[in-house]
């Protein structure tokens, strides 16, 4: 480094400062939720969980994060915005057509042996990929004996949910998705187009029941086939991931299945003893202990 | 330039798009298996709706090839050791926690990026604060201006690919239009520059 380079940098001198203070700030900020809401934030990973509280500052046009605090602590309405700024999420229908193709082609194929399958879907967002679900089991004959637990810690996506209305202009994208997964019918059989908009037909969400969980606090609820959960533990420190993880194995049944989002495992995890691999790719996983 | 041998710089994040295999491959393959610093590339990739489970395998076997330092794939929860090339994996967000170690996130596209490069540069220069270098190649994106600016403002080194020499100058111009960057680069000068700077080689 030139003489001249380390000049410059002495002059960026104040950024640090700013970093400490945000710090200090965002851990007050969540614990006054947690004393306020009974959310606890803390084991939330540090990178991601700062950059939607930096996020939630700017949509409220606020100056610092120390002036959330007393907005979360007196409005209810702000702390939902907050929450749905933490789990605000990219999905879709059918993301990852061959996880898809995988839980039809290995799991549904043994569920068929049950004659009534519980299925949860632990944080669902906005619910396409609940959707998703629940058009394979039709396909594949079990959706009739299925009862879909769809769960998530954030209201308003749980609403979205269950509406089951989308935007039209993702249905060609969704419709692709659903041919790689191995779509035996056609897309549109599924829901009907209108100003724009397509909704996700009733007969579908006769068997899906949607309702507010928070995997940090809540417990079990019911017996367990199969439990999908992707895309959730990425946000989770390692203390909270080997905490749901324990949570996901009381709940499911002997030889019940596990399915995480495609860069989650259970190789570091305390779980990794109790599952056997199903298909690694697609992080397809089964009990095979108890703990 | 002995005294550049103690160069305190740990981590090098380099953004890039359009044009960047290219651009990658005129840079890490001519640095040596002893370099110092961990390296994190960030290369924006097209929409690929159907991907195998190893979508990654074409990205880092290709540099794995050529490349003496270690190229894996930026695993969440894994600890970045120096020395080691990262490349960010498609569809997530690539970020870095203060414990230097890689997490992963779904939200949504950041400059119409998912990965974006600005998100990764903001965790990592507050990660490793003025011990960073960031770097923007050829691209067609303004994504990484922003990053590359709050990697300057926590004191980090700035470098920008000269954009004469990019296939797709609109990135290293974006980046070099918002804030002055420590170097604007030809292209081929950036290998043995990164060298002189962490090993002193006169090369």
């Amino acid at each position: 480094m030139t003489p001249t380079t380390q000049a410059k940098a002495k002059a960026y001198s104040h950024r640090p400062d700013e970093d400490e203070i945000m710090a200090l700030e965002i851990k007050l900020l969540l614990q006054a939720i947690e004393f306020r809401y009974d959310y606890d934030f803390s084991h939330y990973a540090q990178a991601s969980l700062t950059r939607r509280i930096n996020n939630c500052l700017k949509k409220a046009q606020l100056n610092n994060i120390a002036e959330m605090i007393p907005k979360v602590l007196y409005q209810p309405d702000f702390f939902e915005i907050f929450l749905k700024e933490m789990s605000v999420t990219v999905t879709e229908m059918f993301r990852d057509p061959l996880v898809f193709k995988a839980l039809r082609d290995k799991v549904f194929t043994q569920l068929k042996t049950y004659s009534r399958i519980n299925i949860w879907h632990a944080g669902c967002a906005t619910g396409e990929e609940v959707y998703s679900l629940a058009i394979m089991l039709k396909e594949e004959g079990l959706l009739a004996r299925s009862q879909i637990y769809a769960t998530d810690f954030n209201n308003q996506s749980l609403k979205i949910a269950e509406q089951g209305i989308y935007k039209a202009e993702k249905i060609a994208e969704y419709t692709h998705n659903y041919q790689l997964a191995g779509g035996k019918a056609s897309f549109a059989d599924y829901y009907q187009a209108k100003h724009g908009y397509a909704k996700i037909h009733n007969d579908l969400k006769a068997h899906i029941t949607f309702a507010h969980h928070n995997l940090i606090k809540d417990q079990c609820f019911a017996q367990m086939h199969l439990i999908i959960c992707r895309n959730v533990l990425i946000y989770f420190d390692k203390k909270l991931q080997n905490n749901v993880l324990s949570l996901f194995n009381q709940s499911l049944l002997h030889r019940g299945y596990l399915l995480l989002g495609d860069k989650e495992s259970l190789e570091f995890s305390n779980q990794k003893n109790n599952f056997e691999t199903i298909a690694k790719g697609q992080r397809i996983f089964q009990k095979i202990n108890y703990e | 330039m002995a005294s550049d041998n103690n160069c305190h710089y740990q981590a090098l994040v380099i953004g890039v798009s359009a044009g960047g295999l290219n651009a990658l491959h005129n840079i890490l393959p001519r640095l040596p298996n002893n370099f110092p610093l961990a390296i994190i590339v960030l290369q924006h990739r097209g929409e690929v709706v159907f991907e195998g489970a190893n979508r990654n395998d074409f990205l880092i076997s290709y540099f794995q090839k050529d490349c003496l330092m270690p190229v894996t794939e930026a695993m969440i929860g894994a600890t970045i050791k120096p020395g080691n090339i990262y490349i960010a994996p498609a569809k997530y967000h690539l970020l870095i926690e203060n414990t230097k170690v890689f997490s992963l996130s779904l939200e949504p596209p950041v400059n119409f990026a998912l990965p974006s490069i600005d998100v990764l540069f903001d965790s990592a220069s507050a990660c490793y604060k003025n011990q960073l270098i960031g770097l923007i190649l050829t691209g067609a994106s303004s994504d990484g201006s922003i990053g590359l600016k709050t990697i300057k403002d926590r004191a980090g080194l700035t470098l920008v690919q000269e954009p004469n020499t990019a296939e797709v100058d609109f990135m290293p111009k974006a980046a070099i239009n918002l804030h002055t960057v420590d170097h604007i680069l030809p292209l081929h000068d950036i290998a043995p520059f990164l060298c002189n700077l962490m090993l002193g080689n006169k090369d």
